[in-house]
């Protein structure tokens, strides 16, 4: 009887779980309800966390002399995990947060190979379909685990340089095949042909073959494309949780997964069209492979102005559209700008924010750092939304971004970032940039903009730079009265 | 013998395709200024999986197992939680400007006590 109503509770709670967590994400679809859809989606997974300790009324008869000690480390492990996790994610700084998501997908990839570690070494899989869809599992969750790590490493400054070599490419395509090989092995040993190595030793193998291939895999890639490779690592290990869920006889994991997996590969999609990159290029090409050749002859200097003659002129302009970059999340300037935003709103300034898809480090990231700084998101526009009304804009005033404003991605067929969808700031009648110094952007491509005739520089560090901003229109104020 | 579901492959195979599409038809509507929140969300989403981690723990019959099992739970644990967290406290900073009331509120009070300190 117990053995049934707990079956029952877990059949439920799985399911609930599934429709809770796809009505979740759909809730995402807007800012307004995206928070409300998040917790909704949390109910459903806590629910689901909670019944699976009913297993506990339907083990394996082997299992049961083992049932207390099991018990114990379940809850052992999902103290230890579950708190350490949360306190870093609360504490987290948001500049961070790509290499957080990193570690946390690792970490959900790493769970499911575990899985499969279990269900492969304990024989516990039923014919060749489920050993097949076991291994693959194993692989794929593997690679994301190890790949994620390095992603982070990368994106916390760990590792500082993409580390590349002569036959690069050959050397992770021989540890594809050698996984897939011993995998294919372990499947005829399975089955009762011959085995090359004793069991658990094949199983070994393809573990650390498929840990080894996600390191090599994510090594050459460089720091800028780190996103789109996160988002991959997130794909896949949806698919691998996915495929677990299949020979677990689970069919919440299997929904949950799949979802995330095809989510995944859509926002990698996405994701790579805006940094005008293909995922073949992303994962086996270096971006600026073409460096150093031939810019176009741009005519013209960057003419440098003070901080305070452009923020009064923006604060007697009609409509100023600003345009983050990562510069800005780098100086910790996002509070300073609002603060200078509502400023010039008060003086009945029409302030929009324009934001590309990849400002920052991670698609949507400067979103974020806005919005932690209090900006309402009804002042965020999107790239699509915002792009025409730049020429009917008295002031584009360029934070800490470059490439994403580089008129070279319309019009210069040679640039390394033709094609890239940019933010057409060059449109508007005036332009303000504030940047550090006369650099280049993130992908060493000059900018044709920093030269036109009504684009002005303001040099400086963002954060000082709009201190001095907020100052000038504050001073007015007060001579005025 | 399952105290499961069985799932056979053809059924397997449906439950997967219709997930997919779902998956790619709800992510297609979510605009870009959340794309950071949804990729933690839909990470901790596959924060599922910490459920199959408790179910070979508690089906474990070996040290080896045990042990496994063990880090199965514990990756999972840290995947949803840690999903969880970041995804919330980033979804909960988007505010409207017809509704900033309670945000304002808070900001100034922070404010204020930073001066005094």
């Amino acid at each position: 009887m117990l053995t049934l109503i707990s079956q029952l509770i877990i059949a439920v709670t799985g399911f609930l779980a599934a429709l809770l967590l796809m009505y979740g994400l759909k809730r995402m679809s807007s800012p307004a309800t995206a928070a409300s859809g998040i917790r909704v989606a949390g109910v459903g997974m806590l629910a689901a966390v909670i019944a699976a300790f009913l297993y506990c009324f339907n083990l394996d008869p082997a299992a049961q002399p083992h049932i207390w000690v099991n018990l114990g480390l379940a809850i052992l492990a999902m103290a230890i995990g579950g708190s350490i996790a949360w306190w870093s994610g609360k504490t987290v700084k948001m500049t961070a947060m790509p290499q957080m998501v990193a570690i946390y997908n690792g970490m959900g990839g790493g769970a499911a190979a575990a899985i499969a570690a279990v269900e492969l070494f304990g024989g516990r899989t039923n014919g060749t379909t489920e050993l097949i869809v076991t291994l693959f599992g194993a692989m794929i969750g593997s690679l994301s685990l190890s790949g994620s790590i390095i992603a982070w490493a990368k994106l916390d400054g760990v590792l500082k340089a993409p580390l590349q070599f002569g036959g690069q490419q050959m050397l992770n395509l021989v540890v594809a095949a050698v996984t897939l090989v011993v995998g294919a092995a372990i499947v005829v040993a399975v089955a009762g042909g011959p085995a090359l190595l004793p069991l658990p030793g094949l199983i070994a193998l393809f573990f650390g073959c498929a840990l080894v291939f996600g390191i090599l895999m994510t090594l050459p890639i460089g720091g800028a494309d780190m996103p789109v490779v996160i988002s991959i690592y997130n794909a896949a290990t949806g698919l691998a949780v996915g495929l677990e869920g299949y020979v677990l006889h689970n069919p919440a994991l299997m929904i949950a997964g799949m979802v995330v997996g095809a989510a995944g590969t859509l926002l990698t999609v996405l994701m790579a069209q805006a940094m005008n990159r293909t995922i073949f290029n992303v994962l086996f090409k270096r971006f600026g492979a073409t460096k150093g050749q031939k810019h176009s002859a741009i005519a013209g200097e960057e003419k440098p102005v003070e901080a305070g003659d452009a923020a009064i002129f923006m604060r007697y302009a009609k409509s100023v559209i600003i345009v983050p970059g990562y510069g800005l999340a780098v100086s910790q300037g996002q509070q300073k700008l609002y603060d200078f935003v509502k400023l010039l709103v008060a003086a009945k300034v029409s302030v929009k924010f324009a934001i590309h898809p990849v400002a920052g480090r991670m698609p949507g990231q400067m979103d974020v750092l806005l919005a932690e700084a209090g900006v309402p998101y009804d002042m965020i526009f999107q790239l699509a939304d915002i792009n025409d009304q730049f020429a009917t804009t008295d002031v584009a005033l360029i934070i800490g971004a470059n490439d994403v404003v580089n008129p070279a991605a319309r019009t210069d067929k040679s640039s390394p970032i033709f094609g890239m969808p940019i933010l057409n700031a060059d449109k508007a009648k005036k332009v303000y940039v504030v940047k550090r110094g006369q650099g280049k952007g993130y992908s060493g491509v000059v900018n044709g903009l920093f030269y036109e005739p009504e684009a002005f520089m303001v040099y400086g560090d963002a954060s000082a730079v709009l201190g001095k901003m907020i100052e000038a229109v504050k001073g007015l104020g007060k001579a005025a009265a | 013998m399952d105290s499961q579901m069985t799932i056979n492959v053809y059924a397997g195979a449906y439950i997967f395709m219709l997930a997919a599409f779902a998956g790619w038809v709800i992510i297609g509507n979510v605009p870009a200024i959340l794309h950071t929140p949804l990729m933690s969300g839909s990470n901790f989403v596959h924060g599922i999986v910490v459920v199959g981690g408790l179910y070979v723990l508690l089906n474990a019959t070996t040290m080896l197992e045990q042990a496994i099992g063990f880090v199965a739970v514990l990756l999972g644990a840290g995947n949803v939680a840690g999903g969880y967290a970041v995804t919330v406290r980033m979804l909960e900073m988007f505010k409207s400007s017809d509704a900033p009331k309670t945000h304002h509120a808070k900001r100034r009070h922070v404010t204020h006590h930073a001066k005094k300190a």
